[in-house]
């Protein structure tokens, strides 16, 4: 599995709409000096970051997803569910639609949609604000079921705001917020880069700690006191996690959905357990690789053109994932 | 004799007392509904308890408001003498365990994945299991039998093995006190009886102090060493099985529409009384179960020989005979059915 994620990895290094050979990309990798300055450039630059970023994103998304699904027991829950991904397009929403303050605008058109500082700082407000009305709410609140559909509430109303937004926006605008609402890879660079991957190893080290509370919490609420887990302490903090993961990424690359449902599911299925010692790991290594393959496939390549990887996490990853649970005909975990 | 009492009343260790305590539930914001106030109950090593009491009484209440997993209204629970309040949730998980109704959904779960949560307020903070760890579990797989599926999961267990499977992990987490709150709800018969035994014989051999919750009137009678039995309305009556019987308590605590509580045979009489009456001799098997089908068919049994209706059951080397014996004439049948038929042909006097 190691030795495919590598492969997955080199792949997606070397695949892209200009042509460089499988040889010329190794060289690279091992000694950047002696290479073609173009292809080290786009390299360096360009593939290598996007493919790291791909690495980290997958992990995030699974690991968080995994968190849901295990702490509100519903094979449907994801990172998006507690309304997270919303607020983080809100924050996005009220940047771009507000219609023309011409920093704002000007800021977009310089450095590129999903690599402007202010999108991200926006999205990620809008994250934290949601965040923090959801654990608010959740930390009055004794069942789990509860604090979810407050979540799926509280997205749904997010939502619903930006729709009116978009309503009375003009349609550039509208475009240009679609088009983040794609999601994309490819604007994280450099510091960006680096934060995101700071951000992500802090909330996936938060949530493997909690590792054992999660096993506890497969029993259900009450199984979980009566073994002295404090429900509410152990929900803070794994919303906390799950909002810095999904809050952070969302930010960075704008909303990438399906990863954070599937993995989860594959990945029990893949290593047969259901301790969390083992499938945080687990939902790194195949996230990861689900989500360089996911790339890959965007670039479609051979071709000149790169697809949202909005569209081929769902596209790719679904027949995937029928195909497994199909195959065994039942949802192992639920 | 005095030195002989004390020592065996130190020999019973108190592991768990409440006073003056009442439980209740929220319903809504401010309003606190009790199901029952001025409870004193205590529980003590080696001893299985089991509360009785219809629907709806309030026994989940009660188990929930000891195992501290729902707050007091007013009075105390001590533990091994600490209030439960000041116990702190890890060290309350290594008094007290529990095995609940909740339906575990988890089907990936394997047995033995699941029994070792139960070491969970003893492992560390990443769950990794000592070699004391596995011994407990082992022990714990061991005393409940469930050692032919631990590597099954746990959603293709029947609902008696997976009872027995949220035992041992209730063993596993190796607390002087484990609660069960109705174990045996969905078990067949078999079953139903295999777990009591267990837990009966888990609380003599290991010196815990077990409760169990349940509807299993016969069950409880034969392995309780205390019957908690609750009313609707809160009220509680506390003693020896045989106690409860001998002054009416249980007899007050079922009886209603016609359905009696009978002293005689510690079970309920479903059948309505019926208005003949008939004496029965005998006393093997077959009397026993001819006596079941009168009342089955309305008849009233007396114990008294002046019936003007009587059958003596005879066995004879394993072939039982009925002799009915009407106003001094007297007939013999060979089959049950055949003097049920004309037995009951007879008009009421």
């Amino acid at each position: 599995m190691l030795a495919l994620l590598v492969f997955a990895f080199l792949l997606d290094v070397a695949l892209g709409s200009i042509h460089i050979p499988f040889k010329a990309v190794l060289g690279i990798l091992i000694s950047p000096d002696t290479a073609d300055t173009t292809w080290l450039y786009i390299i360096q630059q360009i593939r290598l970051p996007k493919a790291l970023t791909a690495v980290v994103v997958g992990c995030g998304l699974s690991v968080s997803g995994l968190q849901m699904q295990t702490l509100f027991r519903n094979p449907l829950a994801g990172p998006s569910v507690l309304g997270i991904t919303a607020g983080a397009s809100l924050g996005v929403a009220l940047v771009m639609l507000s219609a023309g303050t011409i920093t704002s605008l000007y800021s977009i058109k310089e450095l590129g949609i999903s690599g402007s500082w202010l999108i991200i700082l926006a999205s990620s407000i809008g994250a934290a604000m949601v965040m923090l009305l959801v654990v608010t709410i959740s930390s009055s609140l004794k069942d789990n079921v509860i604090v979810l559909i407050v979540g799926v509430m509280i997205g749904n109303i997010t939502f619903s705001i930006i729709s009116i937004w978009q309503y009375f926006s003009a349609p550039e605008l509208i475009k240009d917020y679609l088009i983040w609402t794609f999601g994309s890879l490819g604007g994280v660079t450099g510091d960006q880069l680096l934060i995101l991957t700071i951000v992500v190893i802090i909330g996936t080290a938060i949530s493997f700690v909690s590792s054992k509370l999660l096993d506890a919490l497969l029993l259900g609420d009450n199984y979980a006191r009566s073994m002295g887990v404090t429900v509410k302490r152990a929900r803070l903090l794994i919303i906390g996690s799950t909002s810095i993961l999904a809050g952070g990424i969302t930010a960075f690359c704008g909303p990438i959905g399906f990863i954070g449902i599937a993995v989860p599911h594959l990945t029990r299925a893949l290593f047969n357990t259901s301790n969390h010692r083992i499938l945080i790991p687990g939902c790194c290594l195949v996230g990861t690789l689900l989500m360089l393959v996911c790339d890959i496939v965007a670039q479609l390549p051979g071709s000149q053109t790169v697809l949202p990887i909005n569209v081929i996490t769902a596209l790719v990853g679904s027949p995937v994932v029928i195909w497994i649970i199909v195959g065994r005909n039942k949802l192992k975990g639920f | 004799m005095e030195q002989l009492k004390t020592t065996a009343e130190a020999e019973r260790k108190l592991l768990l007392q409440t006073t003056g305590l009442s439980i209740g539930y929220k319903q809504g914001r401010n309003n606190l509904k009790e199901v029952a106030t001025g409870l004193n109950l205590e529980m003590f090593a080696g001893e299985v308890i089991c509360l009785l009491g219809p629907n709806g009484c309030g026994k989940s209440t009660l188990l929930r408001t000891i195992a501290g997993l729902q707050e007091t209204v007013l009075g105390t629970v001590e533990i091994e003498g600490t209030e439960l309040g000041q116990l702190k949730p890890a060290l309350l998980a290594k008094k007290i365990s529990m095995v609940l109704t909740d339906n575990v959904r988890s089907g990936d779960l394997d047995v033995y994945s699941l029994i070792a949560l139960g070491r969970y307020p003893h492992s560390g903070w990443l769950g990794r299991l000592t070699t004391e760890d596995k011994s407990v579990i082992d022990q714990a797989i061991l005393s409940t039998a469930t050692g032919e599926f631990v590597d099954r999961k746990l959603a293709t267990l029947s609902d008696g093995e997976s009872q027995k499977v949220m035992l041992a992990r209730a063993i596993a987490q190796d607390t002087p006190i484990i609660i069960l709150d109705e174990p045996t709800a969905h078990l067949d018969l078999p079953s139903r009886i295999q777990l009591m035994r267990l837990l009966h014989r888990l609380a003599k051999d290991t010196k815990k102090a077990i409760l169990i919750s349940t509807h299993e009137l016969d069950l409880a009678l034969q392995v309780a060493d205390q019957i908690w039995l609750m009313q609707a309305g809160g009220h509680m009556a506390t003693g020896l099985p045989e106690e409860l019987v001998l002054n009416g308590s249980f007899a007050e605590a079922f009886n209603k529409d016609g359905i009696m509580f009978d002293p005689a045979t510690g079970s309920f009489n479903m059948h309505a009384s019926g208005v003949k009456s008939i004496t029965v001799n005998g006393d093997g098997t077959a009397a026993f179960w001819t006596r079941k089908a009168l009342l089955r068919k309305g008849f009233h049994i007396s114990g008294a020989q002046k019936e003007s209706l009587a059958v003596t059951v005879l066995e004879n080397a394993g072939q039982p005979r009925w002799t009915l014996e009407k106003d001094r004439k007297i007939t013999t049948y060979h089959t049950l059915r055949d003097f049920l038929k004309n037995v009951n042909l007879i008009e009421p006097t």
